[in-house]
């Protein structure tokens, strides 16, 4: 398996108006791909389609050679994609252990009768998914923060803290939808850090964002899109020099 | 604060202990109605409070327990507390079967629907569903409950028997709060989309809400089925539901002490103004407008809140 996440002939309408068209890329096993193009291009459009919140109206999504059609999105977490919203989406009157305990409660088994009676088993699964959380917060830089409500954390802290939720679920693909969105220039330094030690870590990715010295300096492979099609595919330099590309996107203002 | 609080817990529960024996049998009879809708209102937060689902039903699965609780020991001459788990089971069952079509409706849709089956439930029972239920006088003669040998017939005997259930809830609850399970009820509520996107089954959990929530209160109509010997339909009108709907939201969603003092506040304060009783309607309606502009996060609200 060279290829962990295929997309082939992705299209997406919304009424009347088609915001995927027609989109097929791959993402290889233990790469760092970029999703990138202007402002309504259909980003994060794709990115719910891998994840099932939406279900495409045409193409197919095949994950680690199984296809994902169909799917509901716990589901497909459960086979291992993990990912962070562009708009972060936070359990925000919660602590941030506790939003990272919800990434590691798949993989626990406890019922509501082992847990009424507190059972052994129940007791040790808990004291292990808190030391993992631990660790993830630990990961991300938060450690110090586990007991922190997470509407109290920075805005650069709850990106990282989104990421350490996704990271508990131990994902094989992990999919960040604008991690760099709202920080300043150094917390973008770290986090281009953090994205290399996730990818040491085996952790496969896909990542959007307008960040370009980002996105230029993370990423082995870029895929563009515009107006929910897909204009040019290939590296940072190959996507630099693609005057289609430079037309729509490069020449284009960055975020305002 | 927090360092009191264990205090605090103690004390309340010390007093809870030893109030019948300062007080005369109607002040005693008002803590036994303050202890059922305490339970009640316990089991309601796991929906509303906890899951974050708005139900303005909740009398549906009470008046449900009791009625199971009311046949089985008229009809079949079950012991009544022995109906308590089945009283509990066919409650969550039913709920389970009323909520698996509408659990996915926005909050303020899935208001109405729970509105609409408390009434359906109300009038089934009005109407004599299955000749079982005895229409809109209900059912009588229910026998009176027995533990290890003790028939229970006083309401400090009742007192007793309720609150020493509102105390095993609240150690269940407390449990289930602080483990996977209550975690998964609360990541519904902060964000359903988040919850669904890390990895947990949302359909599920709000079944499971409205399941274990719904037995509760199923178990709660045992006891007060136990504590009436008569039950009729209009134990369970809307306005319970909308009462306990107010005790959840008042004492602060999500918030166990909260909620026991808001179902004293509830419950306690109209009958010590019984002069008023009258003006009452007025006042909750004051009080709730009141709160929700100054305190809306409750008056004892959950952590973080
Ligand atoms: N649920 C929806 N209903 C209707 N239209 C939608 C929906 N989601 C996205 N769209 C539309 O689809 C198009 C693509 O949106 P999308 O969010 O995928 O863009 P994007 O590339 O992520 O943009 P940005 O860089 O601004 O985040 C936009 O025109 C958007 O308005
Ligand atoms: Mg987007």
């Amino acid at each position: 398996m060279v290829n962990l996440l295929s997309l082939q002939h992705l299209t997406k309408t919304f009424g009347g108006l088609t915001a995927v068209k027609d989109v097929s890329f791959t993402v290889e096993k233990g790469a760092i791909v970029g999703l990138i193009g202007p402002n309504g291009a259909g980003k994060t459009t794709v990115f719910n389609l891998i994840t099932g919140n939406y279900q495409p109206d045409r193409g197919q999504i095949t994950f680690a050679d199984t296809p994902l059609n169909g799917l509901r999105t716990h589901r497909i977490i459960m086979r291992g994609i993990a990912r962070t919203f562009q708009n972060i989406r936070l359990f925000q009157q919660l602590t941030a252990l506790e939003n990272v305990l919800a990434g590691c409660h798949y993989r626990m088994r406890s019922g509501i009768v082992a847990t009424m009676l507190r059972l052994p088993a129940q007791r040790r699964e808990e004291q292990q998914a808190v030391e993992r959380a631990q660790q993830e917060l630990a990961f991300v830089g938060l450690n110090s923060h586990a007991l922190t409500v997470a509407k109290n954390l920075s805005y650069g802290d709850q990106r990282r803290l989104e990421i350490a939720r996704a990271l508990a679920t131990e994902p094989r693909l992990l999919i960040l939808d604008e991690p760099a969105g709202g920080m300043n220039e150094q917390e973008t330094e770290g986090l281009i850090g953090l994205i290399g030690r996730i990818q040491q870590r085996g952790v496969t990715i896909l990542l959007i964002e307008h960040d370009m010295r980002l996105v230029m300096r993370v990423c082995e492979k870029l895929v563009v899109l515009e107006h929910g099609g897909k204009i040019a595919e290939g590296s940072p330099d190959q996507a630099r020099s693609n005057p289609q590309v430079i037309e729509a996107y490069l020449g284009v203002e960055d975020e305002p | 604060m927090k360092r009191f609080e264990p205090f605090a817990i103690a004390l309340f529960a010390a007093l809870l202990a030893v109030a019948p024996l300062f007080l005369n049998t109607y002040q005693v009879d008002v803590l036994n109605s303050i202890g059922l809708y305490a339970l009640l209102a316990l089991s309601l937060n796991l929906i509303l409070g906890e899951a974050g689902l708005f139900n303005m039903g909740h009398a549906a699965f009470y008046a449900i327990g009791a009625y199971t609780a009311a046949i089985l020991n008229t009809r079949y001459q079950v012991p009544i507390l022995w109906t308590l788990p089945l009283s509990g089971l066919i409650a969550g069952l039913f709920a389970l079967a009323v909520a698996r079509p509408v659990v996915h409706l926005r909050g303020d849709y899935l208001l109405i629907v729970t509105i609409g089956v408390g009434e359906i439930v109300r009038i089934a029972l009005v109407n004599d569903v299955f000749g079982l239920t005895g229409g809109a006088n209900g059912i009588f003669g229910i026998s009176r409950p027995k533990l290890f040998g003790f028939v229970i017939r006083q309401p400090q005997e009742f007192y007793y028997l309720i609150w020493g259930f509102v105390a095993l809830t609240i150690f269940l609850f407390l449990r289930i709060k602080r483990s996977r399970f209550g975690r998964a009820l609360n990541y519904l509520r902060e964000d359903e989309v988040a919850a669904e996107g890390s990895g947990i089954n949302t359909d599920y959990y709000k079944l499971a809400a409205f399941g274990l929530g719904a037995a509760w209160a199923g178990m709660a109509g045992t006891l007060f089925a136990a504590k009436m010997t008569i039950i009729s339909p209009e134990s369970f009108s809307f306005w319970e539901s909308v009462v306990l709907f107010m005790i959840v939201i008042l004492g602060g969603a999500g918030s166990i002490a909260g909620i026991l003092l808001a179902a004293f506040l509830v419950i306690g304060l109209p009958e010590l103004f019984r002069e008023f009783a009258g003006a009452r309607m007025l006042v909750f309606g004051l009080v709730m407008m009141v709160m929700m502009v100054v305190r809306p996060q409750g008056l004892l609200p959950a952590r973080g809140r």
